[in-house]
């Protein structure tokens, strides 16, 4: 089964939707919606630094994307610039460090479009595991730190004051996102991983009536967007990250629709 | 007695301004301590850093040995793309248990809103639920935050009666803050009367007359103390008809039931 890069493609995109579904979920209850976006950012900069030190690309990423996390946790804590001004400018110096290190490789030829865009039906063998030993790490810990996590989303200064340890979650979610766009990267790009995180999580709020029900739906919901997306993309020869998206937005879409029904009922 | 906790010499500036400046304060075992003060007197800033929120530029805050403490922020803004019931919220981050939840919530007359949505309550439903939560662990101190804010007249006396009597069964000291002066002062053992120092503090009785109070506050404050010492006894329900005061908990629950 794993020979067929269709059935590759597919249990790459369902194992990163079951994780980004949870995340997505912390994401949207926290207001992070922007710091996704600017980590997903700085990864192509992940990218260039993988290739000069001949290491893993996805390992480059995670490492910058950790860096880039932990650099933006610590500069939140100075509060004469708000937190969106800060990951304005590191989204896009992050981009444009990326692009500019990128040519300073001659020797190289990327497939920037396949970074930037996604190429999820290129996904190896090592992709998956990758994808599916991560995402499995990242579900762990959340699940573990659940309960704390939840109450630091709804509240920080109760859970502070309830000896919570507030900093360190906040940056072992930073960092499970860097270690989420990482493996995203190869599946739906650089530029639309947000999307992955954001579009299933919302699409499940109007059914959910708990945080749990939310996760677990925003996981489901996903792993339908990857199928859906996939198989459009095969039927009507469209790229397939930006089709996995467009499916997700129509999951959305419908979750509208259906939700006012269900509440007018 | 070793007080539950105790600050000394608090001094704390921001951007050149002194928001406290040499502040001493202790809050005993059993004891009702209110924190009261104009808008500006830094009586946030002395909430957190007694909570351990913030730190001081100097001084220090002691807490006896194995204190817990149940902290009810001021405001609480739930973002309506959480959905959590108000029965889940009472089980965070700790479980106690369905039982026990409907205990607390029943204790604070919100037990109908179990399974209403957080974000979907009213400002004076979310303050009982709130309470219901900090009472839930049996903390050995409350730390309330204007905890009558949005909660209309009459719950605001239920409040304070109710603070009284956890107070009592409990054991626990209770540490308010408020700007609204009168209904707090009849549920209080010490005032303290905070404008960036320690004004004055003591019996309400005796902070109402005090003549540092009276300049932060005006005269008419002392009046409004004596008006709202009387007792009611009566209440109204929904429809402004006079009920009393020991039929309105039954009334509340069935209006909460259909």
């Amino acid at each position: 089964m794993l020979d067929d890069f269709l059935w590759r493609a597919f249990l790459a995109g369902a194992g990163l939707a079951l994780v980004a579904g949870p995340l997505g979920c912390f994401v949207i209850w926290r207001r992070m919606a922007y710091f996704g976006d600017s980590l997903a950012h700085s990864a192509l900069l992940g990218v260039t630094l993988g290739f000069l030190l001949n290491i893993d690309l996805q390992l480059g990423v995670a490492a910058v994307c950790a860096a880039f996390a932990l650099l933006v946790g610590l500069l939140q804590q100075q509060q004469r610039l708000p937190s969106d001004t800060l990951l304005g400018i590191l989204a896009h110096s992050g981009l444009a460090l990326g692009l500019v290190a990128l040519s300073f490789v001659a020797s190289l030829r990327l497939d920037l479009m396949g970074y930037l865009f996604g190429d999820i039906l290129a996904v190896g063998r090592n992709d998956l595991l990758w994808i599916w030993l991560g995402g499995a790490a990242v579900l762990t810990l959340v699940a573990l730190f659940w309960r704390p996590l939840l109450l630091s989303s709804l509240h920080e200064d109760l859970a502070r004051a309830e000896g919570i340890a507030v900093l360190p979650l906040r940056l072992l979610l930073m960092l499970m996102l860097a270690v989420t766009i990482a493996v995203a990267m190869k599946i739906v790009g650089i530029l639309l991983i947000t999307s992955m995180l954001i579009l299933p999580a919302a699409a499940a709020r109007r059914f959910a009536r708990s945080p749990e029900q939310m996760a677990l739906l925003a996981g489901v919901l996903g792993v339908g967007a990857v199928g859906l997306g996939l198989s459009a993309s095969l039927t009507y020869d469209t790229p397939s990250g930006p089709s996995i998206v467009v499916a997700a937005l129509l999951l959305f879409i419908l979750s509208l629709l259906g939700g006012s029904l269900l509440h007018r009922a | 007695m070793t007080p539950l906790l105790e600050a000394r010499s608090l001094v704390f500036t921001r951007n050149g301004r002194t928001i406290l400046d040499d502040i001493d304060i202790a809050i005993n075992p059993e004891e009702v301590v209110t924190l009261i003060g104009p808008n500006g007197s830094g009586k946030t800033t002395l909430l957190r850093i007694l909570l351990g929120l913030q730190k001081p530029d100097s001084g220090e805050v002691v807490q006896r040995r194995g204190l817990t403490i149940g902290y009810m922020p001021q405001r609480l803004t739930i973002s309506p793309a959480l959905p959590l019931t108000a029965g889940d919220f009472l089980q965070l981050p700790r479980r106690f248990g369905r039982e026990k939840v409907l205990a607390a919530l029943q204790e604070t007359g919100v037990r109908h809103l179990a399974d209403a949505q957080l974000f979907s309550l009213s400002g004076g439903e979310l303050q009982r639920v709130l309470l219901a939560r900090v009472l839930l662990p049996e903390p050995d101190l409350l730390v309330l935050d204007e905890p009558a804010q949005g909660i209309d007249f009459n719950g605001q006396l239920d409040l304070y009666q109710l603070i009284d009597r956890v107070r009592r069964k409990r054991g626990c000291g209770v540490l308010l803050v408020s700007h609204d002066l009168h209904l707090v002062m009849a549920a209080t053992d010490r005032v303290i009367c905070l404008n960036r120092h320690v004004c004055c503090s003591g019996e309400p009785e005796a902070v109402s007359r005090h003549p540092e109070y009276l300049a932060l506050f005006g005269p008419r404050a002392a009046e409004a103390l004596a008006i709202y010492q009387h007792r009611h006894d009566h209440s109204h329900d929904i429809t402004g008809e006079a009920v009393p005061i020991d039929q309105r908990e039954e009334q509340a629950v069935r209006r909460g039931c259909s």
